[in-house]
């Protein structure tokens, strides 16, 4: 299945947002998730369904002013 | 000590510092200390799954010990920055956030209409809501009617270093919001600038690019947290009326007689 992760086609294997943060390597990473500019709450992960053409932002602490 | 709180907060040290363009993790985590500052900003953005640049990062402002001020910068539109908002909570576990809705991309003058909008969203939804905004006073009113109990007037655009662009809208809005407590955040370049901003009454600065890129930022850092510390003691002890004309400061009175 193709996502759109972070602006770039990736093609991943899974059913929720839990198991595609899995298949990205960000499984113990503290980030902050979006799908189809949507936040999601980190408890809400293993609930949201993902599909086809999905925009899924994954964000982490940066610098800034 | 002024007894003026941030969202209850007492900041001992009214020189608030951004994290960004530093030349090296290093040199930012010793900037941070040798200042001695309470508060840094941060922000959110792409982390890869493979580098995790942002682990390290987090780590790092974790290991200093101090309050973190996420920003939603580069929004452009209220859905981003609340969306933002509600990512940078859940990441950095503060209700804090330093709301900017960018208008323009030439000066990134806020769009004080998203602002004001999405403050009063933010503030709806339990969070302590910082507004970069300009010196008007009449957003500043809607900002504080949204919810705000803090506002930050820039003083000149962000990046630029020119100071304070405006000092009589900083000085109106200093008068007209004698209670709220007022920030002067983006375009201070010199350590004078801090001086200034606090000596007309603000009760902190804000900056980033000044110390970043300076030769040396760990040295700036201290030199501003300095001046940030003398133009608040300047305006607590009472400055002098400017005077259109010289008046002796050596008594006249029992001056010799000698021509």
């Amino acid at each position: 299945m193709r996502v759109v992760l972070n602006g770039e086609d990736r093609e991943i294997e899974a059913a929720t947002l839990a198991e595609a943060l899995e298949a990205l390597d960000y499984a113990d990473a503290i980030v902050a998730t979006a799908v189809n500019g949507e936040f999601v709450p980190h408890d809400q992960r293993g609930e949201t369904t993902i599909k086809e053409g999905d925009a899924i932002e994954v964000l982490a602490p940066m610098q800034g002013g | 000590m002024s007894a003026r709180t941030f969202y209850g907060q007492a900041l001992a040290n009214r020189l608030l510092l951004g994290t960004a363009q530093y030349p090296s993790p290093a040199i930012l985590a010793d900037a941070v200390k040798q200042s001695a500052v309470d508060m840094v900003t941060v922000s959110l953005r792409r982390e890869s799954g493979a580098q995790r640049a942002g682990q390290a990062f987090w780590q790092l402002i974790k290991e200093l010990g101090v309050s973190v001020l996420p920003n939603t910068a580069g929004c452009h539109t209220v859905k981003e920055a609340v969306t933002t908002a509600h990512m940078a909570r859940e990441v950095f576990g503060t209700k804090s956030i330093k709301l900017e809705v960018i208008g323009e991309d030439d000066t990134l003058q806020p769009d004080v209409f998203g602002l004001v909008e999405a403050a009063r969203i933010l503030t709806d939804d339990g969070f302590e809501v910082w507004p970069y905004t300009t010196q008007d006073l009449i957003v500043g009113g809607k900002l504080l009617d949204a919810g705000c109990e803090v506002l930050m007037p820039w003083g000149a655009p962000i990046g630029s270093g020119q100071g304070l662009n405006d000092v009589f809208g900083l000085r109106a809005m200093r008068a007209h919001f004698p209670d709220v407590p007022l920030v002067v955040d983006a375009g201070l370049g010199l350590p004078s600038h801090a001086s200034q901003a606090m000596e007309l009454g603000y009760d902190a600065v804000l900056l980033n690019t000044a110390v970043a890129k300076a030769g040396d930022p760990v040295a700036m850092a201290i030199a501003f947290a300095d001046a940030t510390r003398a133009g608040q003691a300047a305006h607590q002890a009472g400055p002098m009326e400017v005077r259109d004309m010289a008046e002796p400061s050596t008594p006249v009175m029992g001056k010799a007689f000698l021509l």
